[in-house]
């Protein structure tokens, strides 16, 4: 999930002064992916072709296309900015909240996912429950990566001003037609290339921050001394008591004695049941990579490889958010103190904490270096889009258009549908991009909706793989209340009563806070966005446990000759027994989680 | 659709084409840089030189062990 991004005015300078070296550098991406779309379209023929690669992807392709979707700009830059304000506890995001839930998809779900033959999530719930479920399941997803696509493309826009200068309408109208040119193009295929591309990028545009960084600290442990000193002036309003910005689990016993409040329970439960399972097993962005798979084994390893590479993000995201911690500074020396990107400062020109990665590629990078830097950044954000862009475009031809306007078109005709739809969800994007210029805090706002509308997800879906008494009442009941209870949280945590009777209307102001009414949903009226959002994630995935259990006793469940390749115990699940150890999913699978466990005790 | 038997152009091939021509940019600039050195901090260290190198070997490496072939 991705950490919030909010984004003042720029200060009207840029930040980093390109040079030619730069500009061909980022001139050469943008020729690149457009030659690929170009060169992909002639593959893209039939509605498997266009809308899942041809099910035909290797592990390590499915894999990296898999995880990179997930690392986007929003990820780099928003994990790396809440690193500099909570310290090490956001490494809590990788890895108990993104490998267990990895390995729960790879071992458990894909089987399912790949043996139905669905070709979207939302494909599986009308397989498995009927209409009902896939409807609701198909518009809310429909809503969320048009409204994502469009946040990817406002964070471009932004940064892009804020550190080049660039003009905000260039941005969106250049990226934007870019994306949905290839995606038109090539569909998922140009899609997961783009999205294996864009994984070099990131890394390599970003791993030399890290290790020059600890050379300059001498070492992790002079990195430490170094945020130890430096944080009274930098964090002046964390307790001498809650400033253990390097502890993972040391600091979580009271929310207390941690920089963002968090106590483990919800770490535990929504980061790393919640949000994390519901995120990384439901989501069709992430779960569509894999399903182009030319294989189970393919598929289940692609997973597991994605997962691997998932658990070293932490060296090019938090470590750099540590590191600004320790080595940015003043002219005069003085630790150099960023501030909250709604902080009145910025707009005088401070730095806000969203330029983190900006301000040590600006450190440590000439010409050259900045410009792959710079283009890892727009090659993430892109990348993001066009993830966000072909699932669009599946979910909306195979789940709605399909089932709901024209069932028996022809194959051709389905995939113009697709090509058109790839060009209609940037369109829709470009007006989201625009819409998100009138609000402040959009991007905490676009972590909410992903909890309202992806948590839920996820109960109806295991529940119906693993319970064969689950019935389609009871999912779609599920469902719809699971989004509704998160709603009317959201609701109440930004709500003041009036003084009329009941204290209706009131106010209700997204930018606000209403501590009492905080206090309600995670004990403690100090907590704060984040740690929100996780504990109406649990909230929320309780719900609709309690929903869908309770109503599958009371409702009539589907014949077990309907649930054929859909459920445990009435499906086949091919045995690996005959492959080699080193191709087995299940080894793999343990080793990640066994190399999880080891990372988690050494960094306690 | 495979992407490596159907395509004759994988996307490891357009990995390597992309990452030659940063490296040879980058590595320019780390040879310019030993002259004019960069306003950078840890500028001793050389970083676009090594890094353009190592870029350009990676490159070179897919670019050469991808390339498109008669089938």
């Amino acid at each position: 999930m991705n950490a919030p991004l909010l984004f003042a005015e720029a200060a009207g300078k840029s930040m980093i002064a390109v040079s030619w070296v730069d500009m061909a550098i980022i001139v050469l991406y943008f020729v690149l992916v457009l030659g690929i779309g170009v060169y992909l379209k002639r593959f893209t023929k039939t509605g498997e072709d266009f809308f899942l690669a041809g099910r035909g992807m290797t592990a390590w392709v499915a894999g990296l296309a898999f995880i990179s979707t997930n690392l986007g700009s929003q990820e780099t830059i928003g994990y790396s900015s809440s690193t500099y304000q909570h310290g090490m506890l956001m490494n809590h995001a990788y890895w108990i909240g993104a490998i267990p839930a990895i390995v729960f998809l790879a071992l458990v779900m894909m089987p399912f996912y790949h043996i139905c033959r669905t070709h979207s999530v939302p494909g599986y719930l009308k397989l498995r429950y009927g209409e009902a479920a896939r409807g609701l399941s198909g518009i809310s997803f429909l809503f969320l990566t048009v409204f994502m696509s469009g946040i990817n493309m406002f964070a471009m826009a932004k940064i892009m001003e804020l550190i080049l200068g660039w003009d905000l309408n260039f941005s969106i109208w250049v990226a934007s037609l870019t994306v949905g040119v290839y995606v038109m193009l090539g569909g998922l295929l140009s899609a997961i290339f783009n999205e294996v591309l864009q994984f070099f990028l990131i890394w390599f545009g970003f791993l030399m921050i890290p290790i020059v960084g600890l050379i300059e600290t001498k070492g992790w442990h002079g990195m430490v001394e170094r945020i130890q000193a430096n944080i009274p002036q930098i964090h002046p309003d964390v307790s001498a008591k809650a400033a253990d910005f390097i502890s993972m689990w040391g600091s979580m016993g009271d929310a207390g004695t941690n920089p963002a409040g968090m106590h483990w329970a919800a770490i535990v439960f929504g980061w790393g049941l919640a949000i994390s399972f519901g995120y990384w097993t439901t989501d069709f962005l992430v779960v569509q990579r894999v399903l182009s798979a030319k294989d189970l084994p393919s598929a289940q390893n692609g997973t597991i490889i994605g997962g691997f590479f998932k658990m070293a993000v932490p060296l090019i995201v938090i470590l750099p958010g540590l590191l600004a911690l320790a080595v940015l500074t003043n002219p005069d020396g003085s630790p150099m103190r960023l501030v909250p990107e709604n902080d009145p400062a910025v707009a005088q020109g401070a730095y806000s904490y969203n330029c983190v990665l900006p301000l040590l590629l600006k450190r440590y990078c000439g010409p050259g270096l900045l410009g792959l830097g710079i283009t890892s950044l727009i090659a993430g954000f892109m990348s993001g889009m066009a993830g966000n862009i072909s699932a669009f475009a599946t979910v909306w031809t195979y789940d709605v258009y399909k089932p709901l306007l024209n069932r028996n078109a022809s194959d051709k005709h389905y995939v113009t549908m697709g090509r058109a739809c790839a060009m209609l969800g940037i369109v829709i994007s470009i007006g989201a991009a625009y819409a998100c210029l009138r609000f402040q805090t959009i991007m905490a706002l676009s972590q909410l909706l992903f909890v309202m509308f992806i948590v839920p997800l996820f109960v109806p879906i295991v529940l119906g793989m693993l319970w064969k008494r689950t019935t389609p009442a009871a999912a779609f009941l599920g469902l719809l209340i699971g989004i509704l209870v998160c709603l009317g949280m959201f609701v109440f945590v930004h709500w003041t009563p009036g003084e009329s009777f009941l204290g209706l209307p009131g106010a209700f102001d997204v930018d606000h806070f209403n501590r009492q009414h905080v206090k309600f949903i995670t004990f403690s009226p100090d907590t704060k966005d984040i740690p929100t959002n996780v504990w109406m994630a649990v909230w929320t995935f309780l719900t609709t446990v309690v929903v869908t259990v309770g109503v599958s006793f009371v409702t009539r469940p589907k014949p077990a000759s309907e649930l054929k390749n859909l459920v445990f115990g009435e499906t086949q699940i091919p045995s690996t027994a005959h492959l080699p150890l080193l191709k087995r999913p299940v080894f793999w699978g343990f080793v990640l989680l066994a190399v999880c466990v080891v990372l988690n005790i050494i960094f306690w | 659709m495979s992407d490596k038997p159907q395509h004759t152009i994988t996307i490891w091939f357009f990995v390597g084409v992309l990452f030659v021509a940063y490296g040879v940019l980058i590595l320019g600039a780390g040879i310019y840089g030993l002259f004019v050195p960069p306003d950078v901090e840890m500028k001793e260290l050389h970083l676009s030189l090594w890094w353009g190198a190592l870029l350009l070997g990676i490159g070179a490496f897919y670019t050469v062990r991808f390339r498109p072939r008669r089938e």
